[in-house]
């Protein structure tokens, strides 16, 4: 039998897409580490030690 | 409610996806409402820098995006929810999900992600009372005025205002750590301000709402009732856009700003009360409409302005 596995082929609109989406998650996820850093340098090594 | 996956082009009607996304970068920001998001920010920006005592830039900086992120999460979720009706009405039928860019559990975890991310940072690195004020305000907009009264109640935005009227108050307590009487004067500005604003654009949108069956005042109640109400609430919000100068709490400068705009603000209430019929009557309702936002701008520009002026002045001295 010749059984040929299903794979979705992407569109050129799907690819372009999907690399805005990974470029966008990826520059957001690089703003918030950037933004965690910083924000330990302000309140210091007890950044989340502190009262209710 | 209408079957949002008739409206889907990459659903087939099984619900099952046709499709991997198209979804562009724009098509997400869509979804977080950035128009109304903004208007989040200013009002929360204007909270954030009249709360007395001081935060780091930073944190500041902190607050206002998670603020602005969580008003975002909370337009998401209203558009998720909200998928069926907007697909029938003109105003929202170009959204990201009636458009079939988007599929709703998308939005919805988008929108759910982006929410709690927002509450747990502003938890975590600036203020849990801030925080537990955000996680409320997206609760109430999603839970209280998307699912609960929109569809049932033509007091659904006056109620449902409550939640585009916390921004300040979440800046101050940003700042301060406690809720004092100046936010909540704040509040009740926004507060009232949401009917006229919101009934001048659902004037002008009567039919939409109508096939959307949305409950909204001109829908129930007919334009005549609409206009009497946005006439009594711009009445109102002389004395309560005053407030803040007549507690003592902003100075001469804000008082008569806010005075001078309140008496506009019905002046164009009025405009919308007596021109009933045709395009005079379209106009007069746009009008309202702009001239409502200028309002808010101006009212929470002064109070920065003022803030500004005392604190050059408190250096000088």
């Amino acid at each position: 039998m010749d059984e040929k596995p299903e794979w979705i082929v992407l569109t050129e609109a799907q690819k372009r897409s999907r690399r805005a989406r990974s470029i966008a998650i990826a520059l957001v996820l690089g703003a918030l580490v950037l933004l965690f850093y910083i924000v330990t340098l302000v309140k210091g090594p007890g950044v989340l030690n502190r009262p209710l | 409610m209408i079957d949002v996956t008739a409206i889907d082009q990459r659903t087939s009607s099984a619900g099952v996806r046709l499709e991997p996304s198209i979804a562009s970068v724009g098509d997400y920001v869509a979804l977080l409402k950035p128009r109304v998001m903004s208007l989040v920010v200013f009002t929360a920006l204007v909270g954030l820098m009249i709360a007395p005592g001081h935060i780091h830039p930073v944190l500041g900086f902190t607050a206002l995006l998670c603020i602005a992120v969580g008003a975002g999460a909370a337009g998401a979720l209203n558009m998720w929810y909200d998928a069926d009706i907007d697909a029938v009405m003109s105003r929202t039928a170009g959204r990201p999900i009636p458009r079939g860019r988007i599929l709703p559990g998308e939005a919805l975890g988008f929108g759910a992600t982006l929410g709690a991310f927002a509450v747990a940072v502003l938890a975590l690195l600036v203020s849990w009372l801030a925080a537990a004020l955000l996680a409320f305000t997206i609760f109430f907009y999603v839970a209280v005025y998307t699912i609960w009264l929109k569809r049932r109640t033509p007091q659904n935005i006056v109620i449902g205002g409550a939640a585009g009227a916390l921004p300040p108050v979440i800046g101050w307590a940003a700042v301060t750590g406690d809720i004092a009487v100046e936010p909540i004067l704040l509040f009740l500005i926004t507060f009232f301000w949401t009917p006229p604003h919101f009934w001048a654009l659902s004037l002008l949108r009567a039919d939409d709402y109508a096939r959307a069956r949305v409950p909204m005042l001109p829908v129930v109640a007919g334009p005549d009732e609409t206009r009497r109400q946005i006439l009594i609430y711009s009445a109102m919000l002389i004395p309560v856009g005053a407030a803040p100068w007549l507690l003592g709490f902003a100075g001469l400068l804000y008082g008569a700003t806010a005075i001078a705009a309140g008496a506009l603000m019905v002046a164009f209430a009025w405009r919308v009360r007596v021109e009933r019929e045709g395009e005079p009557a379209e106009r007069a309702a746009r009008r309202l409409f702009g001239f409502s936002i200028v309002y808010l701008f101006i009212l929470f520009a002064m109070l920065l302005v003022e803030h500004g002026l005392v604190g050059l002045l408190g250096r000088g001295a």
